[in-house]
């Protein structure tokens, strides 16, 4: 009866293995696909592969645990634009919109700023987003307003507004020499510094979030329409809002605390995937999830790979994204209006 | 089974519409509620539907309180038409069909085997089961109308709520809807609707309920209820009486 969802999940998969195998083989140590998939396979059965320590060092030290985590980031922030953009009614909306990125940004930066170690940082953005989040809508809920959704977008608006003042003042206050280069680097995003020590805290939130919210598909469907209209469809809106907010912003933190603030992904990759499978989150979510994968993989290796100098993300993000996004408006209009 | 609203006094937490409102539904019957703009027909219909607490007196559903039921069990009896909208994602029609079957799901669930049939037979039952796989967005307004009856349908309620159903409908797919609204009736459904044309309640109504400024005017079976004096007062405004002679027929002019 409706259109099939295959190719376009066909076509994102494809999306995401040329994404890996580029992200593998592209760099400035060249390494053959062959040599890829005799170490990966070795190291699933245990055996020693046949190749120089070398090429395995590559695979599995420094690019392995990169490409993991350019596709689980790409994923999250992917999965949690889709169902802001749903839960908010509104295709500009992006992962940031409750603050989670600002207030990732304020703990980060601080972290810095007290000159704690890698780890410590990390926490510091993920709690920071979470925290925002958390603000955001405890105020929204206290404003009494018959539209609570406009309430708590600006709410999110007015709250990052000021976390950025803060994140402001920190750098302000930093260290010019030592400090601040190390904000300005953390704020355009990179996943330069991923290893293996970072894919577990990674993972798990974002997966956990990502279950969540397919588990919650249909109802994401219903939340889409008009307040008033999904309640009478028998859809307890406030609580269900409650859930997608703190698992959406689950994986959004998770994903900032690894690779610093990286906009676009969020906003640009829902569109994508909607007009590949059409708007059932049944089908958006996974969709979304394995293109923004893809779509980070090929952005990440551009990011190490264009430049004598590595590029940061957010940068790169926004000058692919934008014209990209300014061709979708031109083109998929039917697929929101 | 009915919906009745004792004493109630409707409104918004910074704003009183309407007070000492009796009003009752019964299953099989169809009432029209009539009455000027901003004379309080939305915010009594919600205030029916459990959208909107009533500031004093209560709502009460099958004998119980509303406040009983839970938002799913609701949903489960009374569904709800709003004014025809686009939305934001371009869903299919049977997707949204399907909407109306969340009521009978668990939380976690997607709609199952026989959920697709009853949305299915919604659809056939108002001759658009040919829109299934058209995205909502991209059919007409008279077909969104219809689309959101399907839906209202799915939810295999006992009464259907429709706020302003012919409000942004030509001429031909009112009548439609009128026709529909009486076939609802007859299957038992109760069936209570808003709309700014008289004429309109005595096509399709059983009894018309007439609100101005929070107050009830009147309220009763259509043909004594809607009468030019009421109409007049109603609206302050002039209103002219028709009679086909062959049928009898009678049709209200304004002005």
């Amino acid at each position: 009866m409706t259109r099939s969802a295959l190719p376009g999940l066909a076509i994102a998969t494809a999306v995401l293995i040329a994404g890996l195998l580029l992200a593998f083989t592209v760099g400035r140590y060249p390494v053959s696909l062959g040599d890829i998939l005799t170490v990966l396979l070795a190291k699933l059965t245990g055996q020693t592969a046949d190749v120089s320590t070398a090429v395995q060092s590559v695979v599995l030290q420094v690019r392995g645990p990169r490409v993991l985590a350019a596709a689980l980031v790409g994923a999250a922030l992917a999965v949690a634009g889709t169902a802001f953009q749903g839960l908010f009614r509104n295709p500009l909306v992006s992962p940031d919109i409750l603050g989670a990125s600002s207030g990732a940004a304020l703990g980060a930066v601080t972290g810095i700023f007290f000159s704690l170690g890698v780890l410590a940082i990390q926490a510091f953005a993920f709690v920071g987003g979470l925290v925002a989040v958390a603000a955001v809508y405890v105020i929204g809920s206290a404003v009494r307003a018959r539209d609570p959704i406009l309430v708590l977008v600006l709410t999110g608006v007015v709250v990052g507004a000021l976390l950025g003042a803060g994140v402001g003042l920190v750098k302000y206050l930093a260290d010019p020499y030592n400090q601040l280069p190390a904000m300005t680097f953390w704020l355009l995003g990179s996943l330069a510094a991923a290893n293996v020590s970072d894919l577990l805290p990674l993972f798990g939130p974002v997966a956990f979030g990502t279950v969540v919210l397919v588990a919650l598909r249909w109802r994401m469907n219903v939340m889409s329409l008009p307040e008033e209209e999904a309640r009478s469809l028998g859809v307890s809106t406030g609580p269900l809002r409650v859930a997608i907010v703190a698992a959406a912003t689950l994986t959004t933190s998770a994903s900032v605390a690894t690779a610093g603030i990286i906009g676009w992904v969020g906003l640009v990759v829902p569109h994508l995937a909607r007009s590949l499978v059409g708007p059932d989150f049944a089908r958006l979510l996974p969709t979304a999830a394995i293109l923004g994968g893809g779509y980070l993989l090929v952005i990440d290796t551009l990011a190490r790979t264009a430049a004598e100098v590595e590029i940061p993300l957010g940068i790169l993000t926004a000058v692919v994204g934008t014209p990209f996004f300014i061709w979708l408006l031109a083109s998929m209009q039917r697929t929101w209006s | 089974m009915n919906i009745e609203g004792r004493g109630l006094t409707i409104g918004y937490p910074d704003r009183t519409v309407g007070s000492g409102l009796d009003v009752a539904l019964s299953t099989g019957e169809v009432l029209a509620l009539l009455g000027p703009n901003g004379g309080g027909k939305t915010t009594l219909l919600k205030t029916l539907l459990g959208l909107l607490k009533p500031k004093a007196g209560e709502v009460r559903l099958g004998g119980k309180p509303l406040d009983n039921y839970s938002i799913r069990e609701r949903a489960r009896v009374v569904a709800y038409v709003p004014q025809v909208h686009i939305s934001t994602f371009a869903f299919t029609v049977e997707t949204v069909v399907l909407m109306g079957r969340t009521a009978h799901g668990s939380l976690f669930s997607r709609p199952s085997g026989q959920d697709r049939a009853v949305a299915q037979a919604a659809l056939e039952r108002f001759g658009i089961a040919a829109l299934a796989s058209r995205p909502y967005t991209m059919i007409s307004g008279g077909e969104r109308q219809l689309v959101l009856l399907a839906r209202a349908l799915a939810q295999e309620p006992q009464f259907i709520v429709l706020d302003e159903p012919t409000a942004s409908l030509d001429f031909g797919n009112q009548g439609k809807v009128m026709r529909e609204i009486r076939a609802l009736a007859k299957s038992g459904h109760g069936v209570l609707f808003t709309t700014h044309d008289p004429n309109h309640a005595l096509r399709a109504a059983d009894r018309a309920y007439l609100l101005r400024e929070g107050t009830r005017i009147a309220d009763g079976p259509v043909a004594t209820v809607l009468s030019r004096e009421q109409l007049e007062a109603l609206y302050r405004a002039t209103v002219e009486r028709l009679t086909d002679r062959a049928s009898g027929a009678v049709a209200f002019l304004p002005g």
